[in-house]
C-alpha cells in the first residue's frame, strides 16, 4: 500500500444547479417507476380477482326484483339451516385438522432425517419427497383411487370413498410442505444450544423437547398454517376420492353451481369459506413474521451429522421416514404407473398410452389427450409469464422498507392483498370470471370466448406462490449493499439492476417453475373456464374418469402419468436453478 | 471552531438525526446539534462509544439518513436534497458489503461503471488500486474466497476508485482481530494520504483514531465533546469524560503524561458503554 495513488483528478461532479435539476427529473422517474410497479399488479388483482369474487359473493346478499337489487339475507338463513351445509363444514374442518396434524407428526421426523442427517442418496430422497407437492390434484386423486379401488393394491383395506382415504391423500400432498419448511430451518439451527443442554445433563429427548422444538416452533406453526389452508381448500383430490359422501366447502360450491345451478347458496358457501380461510391466513402470517425473524438467529452454516442407525434417536425417525416415503409417497405413484400399463382387457402393454392420440371411448372428449397437453403447455406458458411479471413486481415492492410508517403499513397491506388468492377458492374465482367478464369494465369484449381467461385465472392462483418464493430472497439482501452501491454513484435504477436484479434472479428460476407447475395442474378455476376444444390435461383427465368404460379409465391413468412426469420434470429443472439460500417457503 | 461558510471541504452545522420520529412522537435523538468541519485533504476521526451517534452522523453526511435539523455542505454547496449517489462521497462499511455476485475486479470497477469510465481505463485503474491496497492480481477472484482483512482492502479500493471528494469510513477495521487492525490502520492512513483523500473515520478505538487521523472529534450521547489534534487531546482533554474515552485516568490534568494513554484491553467503547 505504498505506491501513491496521487494524480488525483478532481471528482467529476457536475455544477450544483444542474445536479439539483437532474435529481428532480430522477425523482419523478422513481415515482413513476414505483407507481407503475404498484398500480399494475393492483389493477390486475382488482379486475381479475376482487371484482369477480366480490360480484359472486354479492349474489348471496342481493336478489333481483322488478324494483331493482335488494338486500336479501334469506339465502344465508336457508343455507345455514340445512343439515347438509353443516355436514360439509364439519367434514372440511375434520379433514383439514386431521390432515394437518398427521402431516406435521410425520413430517417432523422426515425433516430431521432429510435435513439434519447425512446419508448416501439424500438428494434423491429429498427430490422424491418434493414431487407430490407439485403433482396436480386430479392426478393424486386418480392415483389414490386406483390404489383403493377393488383390485387395486390396497383394495382390501376398504378405503374407497372414505374419510381415511381422503386424509391419506391430503398428507401425501402436504408432507413435503412440512419437511421443507421445518427442515430448511432445522439444518441451519446452531447445534451448540442442544449440546449445551446435553452438557447440563438433559437426555437427548429432553434436549429436543426443551431446546430444539421451541426453536423450530415458528417454522412448524408456519408450515401447519399453510398445510391447513391447502387441506381446507382441497378440491380436485376430494372431488375424485370423496364420491357422493365426502366433500369440502370447495367441492360443495362446485356441485351447487354446476349441478344444481344454485348460485345463491354457492355464494353463501364462498363467504363461509372466506371466514375459515381468513382465520388460517392470519395465523400463517403471524407465524411467518416470527419465522423470518427467527431466521436471523440461525447460522449460515449447515450442520448435519452422519445418520447413525444404531442410536435410537436416529433409528426411530429413519424408520418413520422410510415407511412414509415408501408406503405413502412411492406406493401410490408406483401403483398409478403399474395400473396405467394394464389395458382394458387386463393385458400388460402401452395400449392406454397409444389411446392418448384418440378422443376416448364413445368420443368422451372433444380433443385428443395430446392436443389437451398442447393446450396445457400453451396456457401454462402464458400463466407463468403473467404470474412472474405481476408477482415479481409485488415481491419487489413488498421487499422495500420505506422510512415513513404510513408507507410501511401500505406495503404490508399490499403483501396481504396478494396472499388472498391463496385462500379464496379457485372455484369461486373461476365462477366469478364467468359472471363478470362478459363485458369487463363496460368494454364490449367478451373475454369468456377469447381463451385468455384460463391463463389469467391460473396466474391469479400462482401469484401468491411466486411472491412467497421471491420475497424471502429479496428481503435477505442486506440494505447496506444497496447503500454501498449508491455511495459508489449508482442511481436508484442502477442499484435495482445491479444489486437486486442479480441477487433476486436466483429465486426467479424457482418462481417460474412453481408458476408453470401450478398452472399445469390447476383444475378448480380451469374446469369452469376451459371450453371443450381448449380443455387442459387435468380437465380432460377428470372428464375421462367421469365417463363409463374401462378404456376411458385406462386413458385417464396414462394421461395422469404424463401430467405427473411433466410437472415433476418442470420442478426438478427449477430446483436446479434455485441457489442454495435459506428462507424460501414451501 | 466556527468557520466561514465559504470554505473548501465538509461543513456540518447543528446537525440533528432522529430515529422513529412520527408526527406524534419526536423519536429518539441520535445526533444532537453537531457542528464539524473537515478541510480538504484532512482526515478526521469520530471517536466515541457504541451508540453515541457517530455512525448516524456519518450516514447523515453520506445522505443515507435524513437530517431532522441543521445542514451538511461541501465546498460551500448545501447538500440538502442531493441524493446519495450524486454527492460524490465514498462510504466504507464495517463489514465491507462487497457485492457477492461480482468478482474482486468488478467490485472495484463498480463506481467507475457508474461514471461511464471507458473499459480500458477502468481495467487499468482497477489494477492500479488493487496494487495500492496490496492485492495485485486478485482481480479475478471470487469475494467469497477472501479473508476478512482482504475484504476490507478490496472495499477500500472500491470506495477510492471513483475518486470521491470525501471518503466516509464506518468502523472499517472493527470486525478484524487486533494485530491485523493495527497493521491495517497504518495501511489505510498511508493510502488516504497518498491519494490526498479527505476522510471522516468513525471508530471506538482511540489508538486507531490517533494512528489514522489529523484531528480527532470525541463524541458522546449525540454531542461533540472536543475536536483537536491527537497530541492536543492527550495533553489537554476538555473534560473528565473526554479523558475517560481517551483511556487517560480520570482526575487532574497535571497527572497525565502526554502520549502515554492508559491502555484498556477492549478499547474505550466498552468502558464507557
Amino acid at each position: 500500500m505504498t505506491r501513491a495513488t496521487a494524480r488525483a483528478t478532481p471528482h467529476p461532479v457536475s455544477r450544483p444547479a444542474s445536479r439539483a435539476a437532474r435529481w428532480r427529473t430522477d425523482r419523478w422517474g422513481a415515482w413513476l417507476g414505483w407507481g407503475a410497479a404498484v398500480v399494475l399488479p393492483l389493477g390486475f388483482l382488482a379486475v381479475f380477482f376482487a371484482w369477480p369474487v366480490v360480484s359472486l359473493v354479492l349474489q348471496g346478499f342481493f336478489t333481483e326484483t322488478p324494483a331493482g337489487r335488494v338486500l336479501d339475507l334469506s339465502g344465508f338463513a336457508e343455507v345455514l339451516s340445512q343439515d347438509r351445509t353443516w355436514r360439509i363444514v364439519g367434514q372440511t374442518l375434520a379433514q383439514a385438522v386431521t390432515g394437518t396434524v398427521l402431516s406435521v407428526l410425520l413430517g417432523l421426523p422426515g425433516a430431521y432425517v432429510l435435513y439434519r442427517c447425512r446419508f448416501p442418496g439424500r438428494t434423491v430422497v429429498r427430490g422424491l419427497v418434493t414431487v407430490p407437492f407439485v403433482l396436480p390434484s386430479v392426478v393424486v386423486g386418480v392415483a389414490f383411487r386406483a390404489l383403493f379401488a377393488p383390485g387395486g393394491m390396497l383394495g382390501w383395506a376398504g378405503l374407497e370413498e372414505s374419510f381415511a382415504g381422503i386424509v391419506l391423500a391430503l398428507v401425501f400432498f402436504n408432507y413435503a410442505v412440512v419437511v421443507r419448511t421445518v427442515g430448511g430451518m432445522w439444518e441451519r439451527l446452531d447445534p451448540r444450544a442442544e449440546q449445551a443442554a446435553r452438557a447440563l445433563g438433559a437426555t437427548p429427548w429432553r434436549a429436543f423437547r426443551t431446546v430444539t422444538l421451541p426453536a423450530l416452533g415458528p417454522a412448524i406453526a408456519s408450515a401447519a398454517a399453510v398445510v391447513f389452508l391447502f387441506c381446507a381448500t382441497a378440491f380436485g383430490v376430494v372431488l375424485v376420492l370423496g364420491g357422493l359422501r365426502y366433500g369440502t366447502i370447495e367441492t360443495e360450491i362446485w356441485i351447487r353451481t354446476t349441478q344444481f345451478l344454485d348460485l345463491r347458496s354457492a355464494a353463501v358457501l364462498s363467504v363461509l369459506q372466506l371466514v375459515v380461510v381468513a382465520g388460517a391466513l392470519v395465523v400463517s402470517s403471524r407465524a411467518r413474521t416470527r419465522r423470518e425473524r427467527a431466521l436471523h438467529l440461525t447460522s449460515d452454516r449447515v450442520s448435519a451429522h452422519r445418520l447413525r442407525l444404531r442410536a435410537g434417536a436416529d433409528l426411530v425417525p429413519a424408520l418413520v421416514t422410510l415407511v412414509v416415503v415408501a408406503g405413502l409417497l412411492v406406493l401410490p405413484m408406483a401403483g398409478l404407473v403399474t395400473r396405467s400399463l394394464r389395458t382394458a382387457d387386463g393385458a400388460w402393454g402401452l395400449g392406454n398410452y397409444v389411446a392418448l392420440g384418440t378422443t376416448g371411448g364413445r368420443n368422451a372428449l372433444t380433443v385428443t389427450v395430446w392436443e389437451a397437453l398442447g393446450n396445457s403447455l400453451r396456457t401454462a406458458t402464458w400463466a407463468a409469464t403473467i404470474a412472474v411479471v405481476v408477482g415479481g413486481l409485488v415481491a419487489l415492492v413488498v421487499s422495500r422498507r420505506p422510512r415513513r410508517p404510513a408507507m410501511r403499513r401500505a406495503v404490508g397491506v399490499l403483501d396481504a392483498a396478494f396472499m388472498l388468492p391463496l385462500g379464496v377458492s379457485a372455484v369461486t374465482v373461476g365462477f366469478g370470471f364467468l359472471i363478470t367478464l362478459d363485458r369487463p369494465l363496460g368494454l364490449d369484449v367478451d373475454l369468456r370466448t377469447s381463451g385468455a381467461l384460463v391463463p389469467i385465472a391460473q396466474a391469479v392462483v400462482a401469484i401468491p406462490l411466486v411472491v412467497r418464493t421471491m420475497l424471502p430472497v429479496l428481503r435477505a439482501i442486506d440494505p447496506r449493499l444497496r447503500e454501498a452501491a449508491a455511495t459508489l454513484g449508482a442511481a436508484p435504477g442502477r442499484v435495482l439492476r445491479s444489486v437486486d436484479g442479480p441477487l433476486g434472479a436466483r429465486s426467479l428460476g424457482l418462481a417460474i417453475g412453481f408458476a408453470f407447475a401450478v398452472s399445469l395442474g390447476e383444475f378448480g378455476a380451469t374446469s369452469f373456464l376451459a371450453r371443450p376444444e381448449t380443455a387442459t390435461l387435468p380437465v380432460v383427465i377428470y372428464r375421462l374418469i367421469g365417463r363409463p368404460g374401462a378404456e376411458n379409465y385406462g386413458m385417464a391413468l396414462a394421461a395422469s402419468v404424463v401430467l405427473a412426469v411433466l410437472t415433476a420434470t418442470v420442478m426438478m429443472v427449477a430446483e436446479r436453478l434455485r441457489g442454495d439460500r435459506p428462507g424460501g417457503e414451501f | 471552531m466556527e468557520q466561514a461558510r465559504e470554505t473548501t471541504g465538509l461543513a456540518v452545522r447543528d446537525a440533528v438525526v432522529r430515529y422513529g420520529a412520527t408526527r406524534r412522537r419526536p423519536g429518539s435523538v441520535a445526533v444532537d446539534g453537531v457542528s464539524l468541519d473537515v478541510a480538504a485533504g484532512e482526515i478526521v476521526a469520530l471517536l466515541g462509544p457504541s451508540g453515541c451517534g457517530k455512525s448516524s452522523l456519518l450516514r447523515a453526511v453520506a445522505g443515507l439518513e435524513p437530517l431532522a435539523g441543521g445542514s451538511v455542505a461541501f465546498d460551500g454547496e448545501d447538500l440538502a436534497g442531493v441524493p446519495v449517489h450524486r454527492r460524490g462521497f465514498g462510504l466504507l462499511f464495517q463489514d465491507g458489503q462487497l457485492f457477492p455476485h461480482r468478482d474482486v475486479g468488478r467490485n472495484v470497477a463498480y463506481g467507475l461503471e457508474s461514471q461511464g469510465v471507458p473499459r480500458a481505463e477502468r481495467v487499468e485503474r482497477v489494477a492500479e488500486l488493487l496494487a495500492d491496497v496490496g492485492l495485485a492480481g486478485y482481480g479475478g477472484r471470487s469475494v467469497a474466497t477472501l479473508s476478512g482483512g482482504e475484504k476490507q482492502r478490496v472495499a477500500l479500493a472500491r470506495a477510492l476508485a471513483p475518486r470521491p471528494r470525501l471518503l466516509l469510513l464506518d468502523e472499517p477495521l472493527s470486525a478484524l482481530d487486533r494485530r491485523l487492525r493495527e497493521r491495517l490502520a497504518v495501511d489505510v492512513r498511508d493510502t488516504l494520504r497518498a491519494s490526498g483523500t479527505t476522510a471522516v473515520f468513525v471508530t471506538h478505538d482511540h489508538d486507531e483514531a490517533f494512528t489514522v487521523a489529523d484531528r480527532v472529534a470525541v463524541m458522546d450521547a449525540g454531542r461533540l465533546l472536543q475536536v483537536a489534534a491527537p497530541d492536543v487531546l492527550l495533553r489537554a482533554p476538555a473534560s473528565g469524560r473526554v479523558a475517560e474515552f481517551l483511556g487517560l485516568a480520570p482526575g487532574g490534568d497535571d497527572a497525565l503524561e502526554p502520549g502515554e494513554p492508559v491502555r484498556d484491553e477492549d478499547g474505550v467503547g466498552t468502558v464507557a458503554g
